[in-house]
């Protein structure tokens, strides 16, 4: 996948402010979240081939809507569109029928694709509105660039209903766990130099993993590999990174990433000793080039993937034991909430 | 060995003495200015001795779980990191001594190294 959500929507040479920045990851992270199926009109108009032009005007001005598809015996044959139609009009025949000026190789996407292949396909094909089907190419609705705006400016209020609730009610939340039904996200924006406040969020990490009911030797492992990663992204990045961190009921996934400078040598950055931290660092107590082998010590699985020049991502996870299964805090309630 | 005996053996002075409603049992002891280091050995409920004031001592002990911090030779940390050590429940001591010898008094006096371990170091 070349172009990312931000080059769809042409956002090309504009100034990106932090706040941006952390919008777009998470619009860009939604694209991926987002099934098709969740943002598409299901009530779909349908005309059929032997309907005229005159039916055709009449259907999209009733609906409001710039193009229908057209079926027969259910199965889908084409689409018409505010352009066939002008064609039609410019040459006076309304009463001619559909099939005569609708557009036959129709290109569609699938119900449970994410949101970004019908993005990528609206930005390739430069039509408006796709049909979509299910598996067996059965018509189930139709999306157009407007359904995905709402559907992820949905989506994003409803995260921010999370958040309340996360705040609020984790003894809640961590029955959804248990139960399988969630896995919860959380993300930081890191500053790089930032050692007054380093360490916060992977703080925030640690006490929301206790809260949620985590075993305190599981929330300590993740709080040492997330703080020596959040702290190499304020020692080491140029403009700063983004921490995020995804509670699942069988592991717990944690990431940096960061867009420069880059590391020249990974195998050379996980050797313990190896460090190039400044002497600003060094002073801080920073720089004993053993945070990479910490962090290995504490994850199952750890990923370190940079280019000099583009950046460094840190992936990190840990599976859960049987026994380190997030258990209900006391005071929770015992009945699974909705 | 108890918090307050190693207050004693330190002649250290609780700058924290709000959140110290009880005594605590410690685990052992960890001496070192590089927060990666004490990340790679410290096991929880140690208390950490360092030359380090900033906020990141506090940030590293609370990751770790380590119970108390002594700041040596002395040093006054900033206010601020007073206040964040308050609020994740981490006591505060200063000594005078220098580490090699308060590390070498707390030994002496049978707190467990939690260095011995590293990398099959001694045992
Ligand atoms: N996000 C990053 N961007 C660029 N370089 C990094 C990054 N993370 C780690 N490094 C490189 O890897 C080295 C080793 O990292 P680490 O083991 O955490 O030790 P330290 O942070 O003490 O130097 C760093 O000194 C740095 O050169
Ligand atoms: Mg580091």
């Amino acid at each position: 996948m070349s172009d990312t959500i931000q080059e769809l929507y042409g956002r090309k040479g504009r100034n990106i402010t932090d706040r941006d920045a952390q919008e777009i990851t998470r619009v860009e992270e939604l694209a991926y979240d987002l099934k098709i199926s969740d943002v598409m009109t299901r009530d779909v108009k349908s005309l059929t081939p032997a309907d005229t032009m005159r039916a055709v005007v009449a259907l999209l001005r009733q609906n409001r809507i710039s193009g229908a598809p057209v079926m027969e015996e259910n199965s889908l044959v084409g689409v018409i569109s505010q352009e066939d139609l002008m064609r039609a009009l410019a040459d006076d025949d309304r009463d001619a029928p559909i099939h005569k000026y609708m557009t036959r190789n129709v290109i569609t996407v699938k119900s449970y694709e994410p949101v970004v292949k019908a993005l990528e396909t609206f930005a390739r094909t430069r039509v408006g509105r796709l049909p979509v089907v299910d598996e067996n190419e059965n018509l189930v609705g139709m999306i157009t660039k407007g359904d995905i705006t709402r559907g992820v400016l949905t989506a994003i209020r409803r995260d921010y209903q999370e958040e309340e609730i996360r705040r609020y009610r984790a003894s809640h939340l961590f029955e959804d766990i248990i139960s399988d039904r969630t896995s919860l996200i959380l993300r930081y924006k890191i500053k790089q130099g930032d050692f007054v406040n380093g360490g916060q969020a992977s703080s925030h990490i640690k006490r929301a993993l206790l809260r949620l009911g985590a075993p305190p030797q599981l929330a300590r492992q993740c709080g040492i590999a997330v703080y020596e990663a959040e702290m190499n992204l304020i020692i080491h990045s140029t403009n700063g990174g983004v921490l995020r961190v995804q509670v699942e009921p069988h592991r717990i996934l944690m990431q940096t990433s960061d867009d420069g400078p880059g590391i020249p040598d990974v195998k050379q950055a996980l050797t313990p000793g190896w460090s190039t931290a400044s002497p600003l660092a060094r002073s801080m107590g920073f720089g004993a080039g053993m945070g990479l082998v910490n962090i290995q010590r504490c994850v199952d699985k750890m990923e370190l993937d940079s280019t000099v020049g583009k950046g460094t991502k840190l992936l990190m996870e840990i599976h859960l034991r049987p026994d380190e299964k997030f258990k209900a805090p006391p005071g929770a309630s015992e009945t699974p909430s909705v | 060995m108890k918090l307050s005996e190693i207050i004693q053996h330190a002649k250290g002075t609780v700058l924290n003495p709000s959140i110290l409603a009880h005594d605590y049992e410690i685990s052992g002891g960890c001496g070192a200015d590089l927060m990666s280091d004490v990340l790679a050995v410290v096991k929880p409920g140690a208390v950490l001795l360092t030359g380090l004031c900033n906020p990141q001592v506090v940030r590293t002990a609370q990751m770790a779980d380590v119970r108390a911090i002594i700041f040596l030779r002395g040093k006054q940390p900033p206010t601020e990191v007073i206040a964040l050590a308050t609020q994740e429940n981490i006591p505060l001591i200063s000594s005078d001594m220098g580490m090699f010898e308060l590390c070498g008094r707390l030994y002496r006096a049978g707190l467990h190294s939690f260095e011995t371990n590293w990398n099959g170091f001694h045992e």
